[in-house]
């Protein structure tokens, strides 16, 4: 499903966003081919999010050139679900259409919360509450997903889990998605290929060539993540 | 104390601590209210609460009973509730309005807050001989007193309301594709909602504290009339039934207002449940 069709679903030439008199992102270059699960690891500041927003639309002082496809859906480290909203009306939120309540259960159910659409956000877990941010994403049926550190507040456990959970929606939809993350095993296991922030620029770029679907103990993958976590300035001596 | 002075000796009363912190029955907190009426009773019986200074509660409950059924009460009452619905009604809309533009718009909150700010130090109730000026002693005075009293808690609600909405939501909002007005709609009123029904709530109080100033000049109707006219012949019975009506009205608007907000604000039910 990783070529579903010819196309990059976004192209960014010479992005630039300066706050104050730090430059955050210095002429960045990026290009993500229709399908492709791109992984953006950097240190802490080294300005993956707001990267991601200025593919979002979110940032209006940033410049440069830069197009993402038409629908595209963002989930956030929050799960920025409305409190005063029932879940079903979180996750159709702006959805328009014929059978907006029918596509709203489909997605809840892809997330494994299948008749929960009148709860209230307050009585979900956090990993449930992610877990609806992502069908929020979903019924959007976006060809891009923008996803900023979206596991990064959950529990080991969960986040596992929330891990397998992408990789099964990947499988199935197909979607493109910028996954920013600080965590390199996650970038590992779900992205196609890997990019490195530093600076301002991306300093790295490299494919990931496991199949699917990844352990941490496959063989090739230690490789990857030393020499990951290298650029990412924390060498592994053992 | 009884229950503090009592030694927690022998380690099997695990069931103890928990009885002693049982709830007092509810009855107990009637006991003063009664204890009192039941003093002033008495006092006034024996002639230590002179009649004309303070009519005893028998007298008082009677004097309204007689208010209520010759239709009195409600004609007055009637002029009292019209004045504070038309005062509330525009006070509240333009305080909303304002508050609106003041906390949504940056140019709006930099042309709308200073000015009201300002005005804010000065009590509304002061202003009463300017008014008297401007629009002389009428229902306008009344009114426009309302309003005022109303205006301020409100306005301040309304805007605080919307600058404490969470940014993020608006954002994530954005990414779901919600234009302005549906965002209006969709974060910003309902995340300003309990705000402004705390605002409601001080600007009722505001309101009838205002009607209560602004009967008491040149009116020919109304609670506040009533107890004025009633001073003028000493009858503390019919001054003290215009308290009680103050205070019932002031007790219902907070009561009906409270049930409002409690269906308006499901979801924060659901967030006290877990």
């Amino acid at each position: 499903m990783a070529t579903r069709a010819e196309g990059d679903v976004v192209t960014a030439r010479g992005v630039r966003r300066v706050f104050g008199d730090t430059v955050v992102l210095d002429s960045v270059d990026l290009t993500i081919a229709r399908g492709e699960i791109v992984a953006l690891l950097g240190g802490s500041g080294s300005g993956k999010s707001t990267l991601l927003r200025v593919l979002a639309s979110l940032d209006p002082d940033a410049t440069g050139d830069w197009r993402a496809a038409g629908r595209l859906a963002v989930v956030f480290q929050e799960h920025r679900l409305l409190p005063w909203k029932r879940v079903a009306d979180n996750v159709a939120l702006g959805v328009t259409g014929p059978d907006v309540r029918r596509r709203t259960a489909a997605a809840l159910a892809e997330v494994g919360l299948a008749g929960r659409e009148r709860a209230w956000p307050a009585e979900l877990s956090g990993g449930q509450a992610q877990r609806v941010a992502v069908a929020r994403a979903l019924v959007r049926e976006p060809e891009l997903l923008l996803l900023d550190e979206p596991f990064g507040a959950l529990d080991a456990l969960t986040r596992l889990k929330m891990q397998a959970l992408f990789g099964r929606l990947r499988a199935e939809h197909g979607f493109a998605a910028l996954l920013v993350t600080h965590d390199v095993d996650e970038a590992l296991l779900l992205a196609d290929r890997t990019l490195v922030l530093e600076g301002g620029r991306i300093v790295d770029d490299a494919p990931v060539p496991l199949a699917h679907p990844r352990a941490p103990d496959d063989a090739g993958f230690g490789p990857l993540r030393r020499r990951l976590l290298d650029r990412l300035g924390v060498p592994v001596t053992t | 104390m009884t229950a503090l002075a009592a030694p927690p000796t022998t380690p099997a009363t695990a069931a103890r601590p928990r009885r002693t912190r049982r709830r007092p029955p509810r009855w107990r907190r009637l006991v003063t209210p009664i204890g009192i009426l039941v003093v002033w009773q008495v006092a006034s019986r024996t002639g230590v609460l002179p009649e004309e200074k303070l009519s005893p509660p028998g007298e008082v409950l009677r004097t309204g009973w007689r208010l209520a059924k010759d239709g009195t009460l409600a004609t007055h009452l009637l002029d009292s509730l019209y004045r504070a619905a038309v005062g509330l009604l525009i006070g509240a809309a333009l305080a909303l309005v304002l508050g609106a533009v003041a906390g949504l718009l940056r140019l709006g909150d930099d042309l709308v807050d200073p000015p009201v700010q300002m005005a804010r130090m000065l009590p509304h109730l002061a202003l009463m001989p300017l008014l008297i000026i401007w629009v002389g002693i009428g229902e306008e005075l009344k009114i426009t007193l309302v309003a005022l009293g109303v205006f301020f808690p409100m306005y301040f609600n309304t805007y605080a309301g919307i600058r404490d909405i969470d940014e993020r939501l608006v954002e994530a909002a954005r990414t779901c594709g919600l234009g302005t007005l549906a965002r209006l709609r969709h974060v910003i009123l309902p995340g300003a909602l309990p705000s402004l029904f705390l605002g409601l709530r001080l600007a009722i109080g505001a309101a009838w504290l205002s009607l209560v100033v602004g009967e008491t000049v040149a009116t020919q109707s109304g609670i506040g009339f009533l107890m004025m006219e009633a001073r003028e012949f000493n009858q503390t019975d019919v001054v003290l039934v215009g308290l009680f009506v103050y205070a019932l009205l002031g007790l219902l608007s907070d009561l009906v207002l409270r049930f409002a907000e409690r269906s308006a604000l499901t979801w924060r039910r659901g967030l006290k449940a877990t």
